[in-house]
């Protein structure tokens, strides 16, 4: 029994002072709803996270007391994914027809300032200034590009690329393109990189109706079916945020395990993929996972980001609804919004951001701390 | 003179002549960790013993924090006295890459493989006047 997605909803991302985090989850379920055809009283379960707004189950006050199974997911960056994995089991399992995965969240402003205790740190290396997420990024982009040559322009072409595909999406937060010349001189946050290369936290909801794959066609005429759905923890030795001390032997990171399970899993690979969402909190990260999963060989970012590849009219465009960059990160939705943007864009919906020729198959891939990651693939 | 006091119990020999990191070590795999863990990171065993880290290495990677972190931040510094700083990774042979503060903030005086050492410095003083001792990396 394959399992498809037939109703999608979204919140716009960035800041809406008049609604709550929680109203903005409901505003994206209602949505998604009607754009399967259904009401709140058909589904049968629900998956839903929010890191920072409150319990997700919470969604069913908004959106009616009907007795639905509602489980909570908490799994950082990747509880979108999380959430996604889930209800695929429990259709495949048999167990139901048709449900809800749902995310949403709001953010205070500036850099998330995590709690060294609740990953098992002590609190020293949070005094001393160690507990950022930034620093981490910078620390393997800066050694990624001494060991590939990666060159600084080359950092900020990934910004200018976002914030175009931004202007295109009329759900995005950013929505100005800005130059090479002025992201790179835009104020140094963690060297190498600058403020508008860096994400923000922010505000947003996603929400996904699920179903049997054998009963897609009651809700939608085109389905677009889950064919993968991975999720890993790090394996020691890799090199991951917030760790005090890495092994001397380096190991692949969660990316590439889940990448390359998730390509086992749905009998495809890299090669045929046509639109790619790739976890990019900050450029850095957009270009070294574009290696980690596996779209091309460690160092060849430099000449096919310089070439416009990654464009949305290039060979293998990234990112293409402005990824964390343009549209900021609420943790709870963040993953939930690279699937929705597939699904558009599968179903041939994405107007001004439309990949051309009629794309087949999508990639989603998120990473967060303390070294997870999840990845998708989703086939028209 | 002030009391001085680590900023954390265990994470390096203190009071001591040549003060130095603690790592523990795994009796089955022979993994080293920073700071001292009870089990081991990479195979689980519960049997592991206590050293001291080498106090030289060289540099991994490094960034410099530009901004003052929020909470759990805590020095003494304001908004408007906040001095960037920089933090690396140091890899100390036989042991493992430790991250740290470095006590060079200049970008152009850092580079990836450049060699440190391991010093011991006051990083802030408590209400009650008690110096917290803290470790750095230094360039050699």
């Amino acid at each position: 029994m394959d399992v498809a997605i037939v109703g999608i909803g979204i919140h716009p991302f960035g800041r809406t002072p008049a609604r709550t985090g929680l109203q903005q989850g409901a505003y994206a379920a209602r949505l998604a709803l009607q754009d399967a055809g259904v009401e709140w009283r058909d589904m049968q379960f629900a998956f839903g996270g929010s890191a920072s707004a409150g319990s997700a189950d919470a969604l069913v006050n908004e959106l009616g007391l009907t007795g639905i199974p509602f489980i909570n997911v908490a799994n950082g960056c990747a509880t979108g994914g999380s959430s996604l994995i889930s209800a695929y089991n429990a259709i495949k399992s048999g167990q139901y027809d048709v449900g809800m995965v749902a995310g949403f969240d709001k953010h205070d402003r500036g850099a998330f300032n995590a709690d060294p205790k609740e990953l098992g740190i002590g609190q020293w290396y949070g005094e001393v200034g160690m507990m950022m997420t930034t620093q981490f990024f910078a620390m393997k982009i800066q050694k990624y590009m001494h060991d590939h040559a990666i060159s600084h322009d080359t950092l900020a072409k990934v910004s200018e690329k976002a914030f175009i595909n931004g202007s295109k999406n009329p759900n995005a937060w950013r929505t100005k393109p800005i130059s090479v010349h002025e992201i790179i001189n835009s104020t140094m946050v963690n060297n190498p990189l600058t403020k508008f290369m860096f994400c923000s936290p922010a505000e947003g909801g996603v929400a996904l109706i699920l179903c049997r794959a054998d009963q897609a066609k009651r809700y939608t005429d085109v389905p677009i079916y889950l064919k993968g759905a991975t999720m890993k923890s790090r394996r020691f030795g890799s090199f991951e945020v917030f760790a005090p001390s890495q092994a001397l032997q380096q190991v692949d990171g969660p990316t590439v395990d889940a990448s390359k399970a998730a390509f086992e899993m749905a009998d495809v690979g890299p090669k045929d993929m046509d639109i790619m969402q790739l976890q990019d909190t900050e450029v850095g990260a957009e270009i070294m996972h574009m290696a980690e999963n596996g779209f091309c060989e460690d160092g060849e970012q430099e000449s096919l980001i310089q070439q416009g590849a990654t464009h949305i009219r290039g060979s293998m465009p990234i990112n293409t609804d402005g990824g964390c960059l343009a549209n900021g990160e609420p943790i709870g939705a963040s993953g939930l919004r690279q699937v929705y943007e597939n699904v558009l864009q599968l179903r041939g919906q994405a107007g001004g951001h439309q990949v051309p020729d009629n794309p087949k198959l999508a990639y989603t891939h998120v990473y967060g701390a303390p070294g997870i990651s999840a990845v998708t693939i989703l086939q028209r | 003179m002030s009391n001085q006091i680590p900023i954390a119990e265990g994470l390096f020999s203190w009071p001591a002549a040549k003060p130095a990191l603690l790592a523990s070590r795994c009796k089955r795999c022979g993994i080293a960790a920073f700071p001292v863990a009870s089990s081991c990171m990479a195979c689980s065993w519960q049997d592991v013993e206590i050293e001291e880290l080498p106090t030289r290495g060289t540099l991994w990677t490094w960034t410099v924090q530009q901004f003052m972190p929020k909470s759990p931040y805590k020095s003494d510094e304001t908004q408007e006295t906040f001095i960037p700083y920089g933090v690396g990774y140091l890899e100390l042979p036989g042991g493992v890459r430790v991250e740290g503060r470095l006590t060079e903030n200049d970008p152009q005086k850092l580079q990836i493989g450049m060699e440190m050492e391991v010093v011991f410095e006051p990083y802030r003083i408590e209400s009650n006047g008690d110096e917290v001792i803290s470790f750095f990396f230094r360039p050699v």
